[in-house]
């Protein structure tokens, strides 16, 4: 897989991950090109589509778009699935997931894609490992003194 | 004073965080920009201060920023200063800022060199794996050269959830740094088989991803993907393995024997459609290298075709379009059985899905024969009058002449039909295709003789009537094809009824409106059709209509003089010298003929550049020296369809005599020559009036209305075909009653449509068509040049893995820095790592224990073998040699090396029953390794019987568990949507699991996996 995006209806990027070097004005090619043609797209039609010598994958969930560029021998259906796993996981994080809390909380989002795929491939095929490693990771950030916590002494010092 | 001023801090330290920077951006959609550049001066001022946790805020915050397209990268330093905090929490977020802002041409990625080292040997694994994680993204080559030795020792971490980031960031690593992967791969081999499931699954895919570029390499590990595929209860993993294998059977052909068992039964059991499409198609590559002669696999080749056409029925767009691409690659070699399944196919290309058309358009390609040619086309015209987009039409119309022309006009039985096709196709408007059907006339007219009567009138009629074609000629591709309308009727003219007709449409005053190259060859075929009329006049005796042509001539040429092309005013002169010998009462027509003498004859594509350049010939130096202004003159090489820059006027030429005739017949010889469809003429002056007699052409004018442009005539050749088709049958009948049914009797037993495909062979083409075959320079072969990409990334992975390791093979080690956190105590790569995995397990020391034996064991049974020397090894005569230091540099792709893989490859395929290709001395297996391969047997064996088992199972309950399996899936259905019911506002639910889906979720397919993954939760 080269790259995943999110994106909304609108045409708004939600989330970008690059599993392979690619320059930044090259980038933001790509992401003009894979919106507007992903949103042009009718319904009712199928999630693939060739662009130069990829094969593009996208699926639609609600008002969010999610969009693979994969290469030419990658099998199309675990694409899908990939993307469906991620947005289990997102579900299962932040129950009943919704554009919003990506785009509130697009470093979770973010952290846990990293859990799920890494470089491009399957990382982890559990559902259930990922989320104990997000919890895990997430629980560390708690316990350790955050700026949250600073903040809150410096309050209290303040007051 | 200095209490507000902390107080103002505070409060922006609580202002802007990053989901006050969201909302912020939200809330001021008319002024985004604005608010974007004072919350980057903000955050500017944020990581000026010393406060880690600030600077991790401002930094996030500029993550999200970078990722609505801002530039960052003047805060990469501060990045690093984030990712070097000791906190996890700020850690985090710096490696995620650096893994999104990074890339190798930020030139601060260096001094993370050391950070990112002492991260992957924290105590908390959580550090190490969103080191990794960062790693994995903006990994360069020197990064991958540095830290290669410390990530090859976190693949044999305590902990699984190391040991796989570990294994999956290598490959990353053996694409930056390509000589980490011969001192790498043993140890990912034994990732293969680690005991957590994630980490094994790692190791599949990272050597699947690499054996998908060189699989000749991988080819050893074959056995132990095969156990793995036997064994694996993990569709995500299997899909990989499997995926793997289709790279790996077109290098051997027995491996794909082999395979074709286990994965017609797993098409047969699996209910994820993922898995079923990836065996399909790893069936068909194996049925593509088995395809020479190999007839009894014609069952999982229906099998495949079968599966597909379900696929295609699907009412699933995404499973209709993939059965259709899977169709399209068998279809190559075995076109039969796709063939039966053309009513599907062509029910396809309704469908309203473009995607979808397209790919049918694909597969009908192979679909045609002689006899449902026209149907088909006639088809694809109809589709070509609805379709609406002018993309879909042009690829339509490039189809329907890829179709028609395939294999060298192959299925084309009636060339008339498809010259009044391509004439019905120029009324398509704003079509970018006008070059194709163009360069389509002029093929079918120049290499079927027999055609070029009716195609002369064809073209003639649409000179006729160029003024329909051109109406816009700025963006109108289609005049194109008036190109080579009127290259065919000057050049056949002598096919023409009326050429003085003919003549005068070219000569039109519109003419001058076509772009220049078109108005060349207008001229250029306006004295071609000259010269006829000539003779036909002076032929009739007729000197004063003849004069009165030459007239003509005079008074219209003058308005091509203002053209670019040099050749309106040339032949302007030589028209006027005519008149003048005219004037004399000279015969002229005869000389004039003289000037179009010759036979043009097809060249193939590459005939040109394969023309060898004579001794002695340098085409750089001057022949003259050169004048003081060079004028560029008519030699000049001109592109078939290129319009050319304007020229200016050549001088007058003076005076005209047999000389300058001469000398300008030799211009245009050369300038013919750099002309594709020109070149070389053969002195055979005579055309072929012979094979003309032979055409219908008169039978076919009286039913069919020639003369009436604008309307379609394609259709009446179908049905005149079929007349025609249903007479020669009956003919055929009389004669051959006898001998039809013999071969009737025959051909039962071949297929069983045989009645059906008959009188494929049988029909015979309506005209004597000789095509005729492209000329190319003696000796030269149209051979394709090698145009790999010498760029390619994979290319530096191509490596030997077999070959023993050399010292050069080491990663590079860093001395100088203290190892103390690292987790094995021996970093240095290569085999003394092994030592220190005896420590780790029990269970691994009894392998490699064996693992060693059974090597003594081939090393002996090597050296028998290499007394013998049998013929078939050839890599057995360099056994032992010492591999060079410089070995490393050549990477060779010959298995130079130790043959115990090779061996055992060889003996495991030649375990499979195929008599015919095993290797008799390779059967008996060396005493020592039985142990061992008799288990895999046995292993096999089991799951083989375990497999049948359960088909048996499953053909009893076949029925049943599909209903059971819709209801599950619809109440799974259910049970989502009711979940997801708030998913995203009050926009549709979040879709219930694909209905293809069904990865490690059915309860038949996971049991190893989900037991071995509960255990490792607990």
């Amino acid at each position: 897989m080269h790259f995943m995006l999110l994106f909304s209806r609108q045409g708004k990027l939600r989330l970008q991950k690059w599993f392979i070097a690619v320059g930044e004005r090259e980038k933001k090619k790509i992401i003009r090109e894979m919106t507007q043609s992903v949103l042009a797209r009718q319904p009712k039609t199928c999630n693939f589509m060739d662009w130069k010598d990829l094969k593009i994958v996208y699926k639609r969930y609600a008002s969010l778009y999610i969009c693979c560029g994969m290469e030419d021998q990658d099998n199309e259906l675990l694409t899908i699935e990939i993307m469906h796993r991620y947005v289990e996981l997102l579900d299962a994080y932040f129950g009943n997931v919704c554009e919003l809390d990506i785009i509130f909380n697009f470093e979770k989002a973010y952290f846990i894609l990293d859990e799920f795929l890494m470089g491009g491939e399957v990382q982890e095929t559990s559902k259930l490992s990922v989320s104990k490693c997000i919890e895990e990771s997430d629980l560390m950030q708690e316990v350790s003194p955050g700026m949250k916590d600073t903040l809150l002494k410096v309050i209290s010092f303040w007051q | 004073m200095a209490l507000k001023m902390v107080k103002g801090s505070i409060d922006r330290m609580f202002d802007k965080n990053l989901q006050d920077l969201v909302r912020g951006i939200r809330n001021h959609k008319e002024d985004e920009a604005k608010f974007i550049s004072a919350c980057i001066d903000e955050i500017k001022h944020e990581l000026k201060q010393d406060n880690i946790a600030v600077k991790a805020n401002a930094v996030c915050k500029l993550t999200y920023l970078q990722m609505l397209g801002y530039d960052v990268s003047w805060a990469a330093f501060n990045i690093i200063e984030v990712m070097s905090s000791s906190k996890f929490t700020f850690k985090r977020i710096g490696y995620l800022a650096a893994s999104q802002c990074f890339h190798e041409g930020t030139d601060v990625i260096m001094l993370t060199t050391n950070q990112i080292r002492k991260d992957l040997s924290s105590p908390n694994q959580y550090d190490t794996g969103v080191a990794l994680t960062g790693l994995s993204c903006f990994v360069t080559p020197d990064l991958a050269r540095d830290l290669a030795n410390d990530i090859m020792t976190l693949m044999s971490h305590t902990k699984p959830y190391i040991r796989k980031k570990a294994v999956l960031i290598m490959y990353k690593v053996f694409l930056k740094y390509p000589e980490s992967l011969r001192p790498a791969f043993p140890r990912l081999k034994e990732k293969l088989e680690d005991p957590d499931p994630g980490v094994q699954s790692a190791a599949v895919n990272v050597i699947c991803e690499l054996a998908r570029r060189n699989p000749k390499n991988y080819l050893s590990l074959a056995p132990l993907f095969f156990k793995l595929m036997t064994s694996s209860t993990n569709n995500w993993v299997l899909i990989k393995i499997i995926k793997l294998f289709g790279a790996l059977t077109p290098l051997e052909p027995r491996l794909g024997k082999k395979l074709i068992e286990p994965l017609t039964n797993l098409i047969h059991s699996t209910s994820a459609m993922s898995l079923l499409y990836e065996c399909v198609n790893t069936v068909i590559a194996v049925l593509i290298s088995l395809s020479s002669g190999m007839p009894n696999h014609s069952a999982s080749i229906q099998l495949c075709v079968q599966k597909l056409r379900i696929l295609i029925e699907d009412s699933d767009q995404n499973l209709k379009y993939l059965g259709l691409l899977a169709m399209s690659k068998i279809l190559k070699t075995h076109p039969k059985s796709v063939q039966s399944h053309k009513d599907l196919i062509l029910q396809c290309l309704d469908d309203k899905d473009e995607s979808i058309r397209l790919r049918a358009l694909d597969l009908l390609y192979g679909m045609v024969s002689k006899k449902n040619l026209m149907e088909i086309v006639k088809k694809l015209m109809i589709h070509v009058d609805k379709a609406e987009g002018t993309t879909y039409r042009d690829e339509l119309l490039t189809k329907i002449i890829d179709i028609c022309s395939q294999s060298n006009y192959q299925y084309i039985t009636n060339f008339e039909w498809y010259i009044s096709i391509l004439v019905e196709l120029t009324r398509l408007e704003g079509t970018r295709h006008g070059h194709l059907i163009a360069s389509q006339m002029l093929d079918v007219a120049i290499r079927v003789k027999a055609i070029r009567s009716f195609a002369v009138s064809q073209m003639a009629m649409l000179l006729d009537n160029a003024h329909l074609l051109t109406g816009n000629t700025q963006r109108n591709g289609i005049c194109e094809v008036l190109y080579a309308a009127a290259w065919i009727c000057g050049e056949f003219s002598e096919h023409l009824e009326e050429p003085m007709q003919t003549l005068e449409a070219m000569l039109r005053p519109k003419v001058t409106t076509l772009p220049g190259h078109i108005q060349a060859v207008y001229v250029q075929n306006a004295v071609k059709l000259f010269a006829t009329v000539l003779a036909r006049q002076e032929g009739a005796g007729d000197r004063q209509a003849a004069q009165e042509t030459t007239e003509l001539l005079i008074e219209k040429l003058p308005q091509f003089v203002q053209s670019s092309d040099l050749e309106a005013s040339c032949i302007l002169q030589l028209i006027k010298y005519i008149q003048k010998l005219q004037a004399k009462e000279v015969s002229v027509s005869e000389e004039v003929s003289a000037l179009f003498a010759g036979e043009l004859n097809p060249v193939a594509p590459k005939a040109q550049k394969k023309v060898p350049i004579p001794d002695g010939l340098d085409l750089d130096s001057w022949i003259n020296k050169p004048l003081r202004e060079i004028e560029s003159e008519d030699e000049k090489p001109r592109a078939v369809f290129q319009v050319e820059e304007p020229q200016h006027s050549r001088p007058r030429v003076p005076e005209i005599d047999e000389k300058e005739l001469a000398k300008r017949r030799e211009v245009r010889k050369q300038e013919q020559a750099s002309n594709p469809f020109y070149i070389k003429s053969s002195p055979s002056p005579q055309k072929e009036t012979a094979n003309v007699d032979h055409i219908p052409v008169v039978q076919i004018d009286l039913t069919v209305p020639l003369k009436v442009p604008g309307m379609p005539m394609s259709e009446q050749y179908v049905k005149l075909e079929e007349d025609r088709r249903q007479k020669q049958k009956q003919d055929k009948k009389k004669d051959k009653k006898k001998k039809k049914e013999k071969e009737k009797k025959r051909g039962k037993g071949r297929r069983l449509d045989s009645a059906h495909t008959e009188s494929e062979e049988d029909i015979a083409p309506a005209q004597s068509v000789d095509i005729m075959t492209e000329e190319m320079p003696e000796n030269a072969l149209p051979s394709d040049e090698d145009d790999k990409d010498p760029n390619d990334p994979y290319r530096a992975l191509d490596i030997d893995l077999d070959k023993p390791m050399v010292d050069s093979d080491k990663l590079p080690v860093q001395t100088h820095r203290p190892t103390e956190g690292l987790k094995s105590p021996d970093p240095v790569a290569g085999v003394e790592e092994q030592d220190e995995k005896k420590s780790s397990k029990k269970i691994k020391k009894d392998k490699e224990r064996k693992d060693k034996e059974r090597k003594k064991s081939k090393e002996e049974k090597k050296k028998k073998k290499h007394r013998k020397s049998t013929p078939g090894e050839e890599e057995e005569g360099q056994v032992e040699k010492p591999a060079p230091a410089a070995a490393e540099s050549k990477i060779t792709a010959l298995p130079t090396a130790p043959p115990t893989e090779d061996f055992d490859l060889d003996f495991w395929l030649s375990s499979a029953p195929v008599p015919s290709q095993s290797q008799p001395e390779l059967v008996d297996p060396a005493p020592s390794s039985e142990p061992e391969e008799p288990k895999d047997e046995e292993e096999r064996e089991e799951s083989k019987s375990s497999k049948h088992k359960k088909q048996q199972h499953r053909k009893e309950k076949e029925e049943k568990s599909k209903k059971k399996k819709k209801k599950k899936h619809q109440d799974e259905g259910k049970a989502k949507s009711v979940q997801n019911g708030t998913l995203e506002e009050e926009e549709e639910p979040l879709p219930p699991m694909t209905n293809y889906s069904l990865l490690a979720e059915n309860s038949d397919i996971k049991m190893v996996s989900t037991g071995q993954q509960g255990a490792r939760m607990v």
